[in-house]
């Protein structure tokens, strides 16, 4: 008998938790998918170890949402035991994987992102939050600098890097604009200081973008339509096959442990 | 009353001392206290509790370690020892004490320089080869066997080596 979906009280600093516990974890899956198949042995182990700090993230930030429900769920009943729609990540961290420069594109986007937004919830009203961004802020600084080398090195490569890395950066830019939206539940968390609003760090994420991309002779797209949907629950395709390996152990055998 | 304060600061440090002699599974020549991974330990009445900051947020190694501490405190003569994990302040590099550094040098892994600002992550990085001493050196890759590591290579013996990251 497979384990059925759980409910969640969704107040909105459940949901607020949720959305970013799901952001780490969703891209830290996907970074993982890279164990054992990336292009060099280096790339291999950086992959992996930041998924590492990803899924770290995730672990502190789903407990707290646990905590924060007061019900009896825990981090592991909310990553394993919810379904596609109950998720409420970013649709940028779910896109696959495609070529290394879509991997390091989507990673850039998020990384530059991650970092000046951790940082700026250290000075959140709540010490639990407060404690979980200057912890992520320190990896999401790192995760930028190694993103932002290859952003580099494959903009200001060869040809077919170029192309590709540009290819990359013109396909997942739609997905950008989510980052940076909040919705009424959210404005609240803002207000009370317990959450920073995201729209305040577009200029700083666009201005580290311009600065790596001009240094890889790459170009931002001009086009301001932006794709949104995976706050709320709606998702690409690809989440639901993500979901379904990362699931699989638990939705086959409830409760199994180690 | 005197007396119940010596025995109180001599049982905890007896407990400090049991836990503080755990050592980092992945690099074992480095205890807890070393690394600065260990942070206080509460006595309330016999019973312990020790408090421990995790390096990186995914470092697998936390499990182990506390693990290892409760039994530490066990064999000291402490019963059902508690290990809570705190996240604030966030661990820095800068709390790896000199006779951690030192072993580690020894060990073969070079030290991480001191953090101060994030100017120092961001900066130029001068690293030392553990092997020969010489400052001729070059980052092999920004990630190593693990999160708190990363790969250098050394010009000069040739040698490749691991540096323990500046965070």
């Amino acid at each position: 008998m497979p384990a059925a979906n759980i409910q969640v009280s969704e107040t909105p600093l459940v949901l607020y938790a949720l959305r970013r516990a799901d952001d780490a974890l969703i891209l830290g899956h996907r970074l993982s998918e890279w164990c054992g198949h990336a292009p060099m042995m280096e790339e291999d182990m950086a992959l992996s170890n930041i998924a590492l700090d990803l899924i770290g993230q995730a672990r502190e930030l789903y407990s707290y949402a646990a905590k924060a429900e007061g019900k009896d769920n825990d981090e592991d009943k909310l990553a394993y035991l919810r379904d596609v729609r109950q998720y409420r990540n970013l649709l940028l961290v779910e896109q696959p994987n495609g070529d290394f420069a879509q991997t390091l594109v989507r990673q850039f986007f998020y990384s530059a992102f991650a970092d000046l937004y951790w940082r700026a919830m250290m000075t959140s009203r709540d010490a639990t939050l407060a404690a979980i961004a200057a912890k992520s802020e320190k990896e999401s600084a790192y995760h930028l600098r190694h993103a932002s080398e290859w952003i580099i090195r494959l903009g200001d490569g060869t040809d077919e890097s170029h192309q590709r890395a540009q290819a990359a950066i013109d396909h997942l830019w739609p997905f950008t604009g989510e980052m940076f939206a909040v919705d009424e539940g959210e404005r609240a968390l803002i207000h009370a200081g317990f959450a920073v609003d995201p729209g305040t760090l577009r200029g700083c994420w666009l201005t580290t973008l311009s600065d790596v991309v001009s240094e890889a002779t790459l170009t931002l797209p001009q086009n301001d339509w932006m794709q949104q949907g995976g706050r709320a629950g709606r998702h690409s395709e690809h989440l639901g096959h993500l979901l379904s390996e990362l699931q699989s152990m638990q939705r086959t055998f409830p409760g199994q442990t180690w | 009353m005197v007396t119940v304060l010596d025995h109180d600061s001599e049982l905890r440090r007896r407990a400090w001392d049991a836990a503080a002699s755990v050592v980092d599974p992945e690099i074992p020549v480095l205890t807890i206290a070393d690394l600065g991974v260990l942070r206080d330990v509460v006595l309330d009445g016999d019973q312990v509790e020790v408090a421990i900051t995790p390096t990186y947020s995914g470092c697998p190694a936390m499990n182990m370690i506390a693990l290892e501490i409760e039994v530490a405190l066990e064999r000291a003569g402490f019963r059902e020892p508690k290990v809570r994990t705190v996240l604030s302040p966030a661990w820095t590099t800068d709390w790896m004490s000199e006779e951690g550094r030192r072993k580690l040098h020894a060990y073969g892994i070079a030290p991480p320089q001191s953090s101060r600002s994030r100017r120092a992550l961001f900066g130029e990085q001068a690293v030392t080869c553990p092997q020969c001493g010489s400052g001729n050196t070059e980052v092999l890759s920004e990630f190593g066997s693990t999160s708190c590591k990363a790969l250098w290579r050394c010009k000069t013996c040739r040698e490749p080596f691991d540096y323990f990251k500046c965070h």
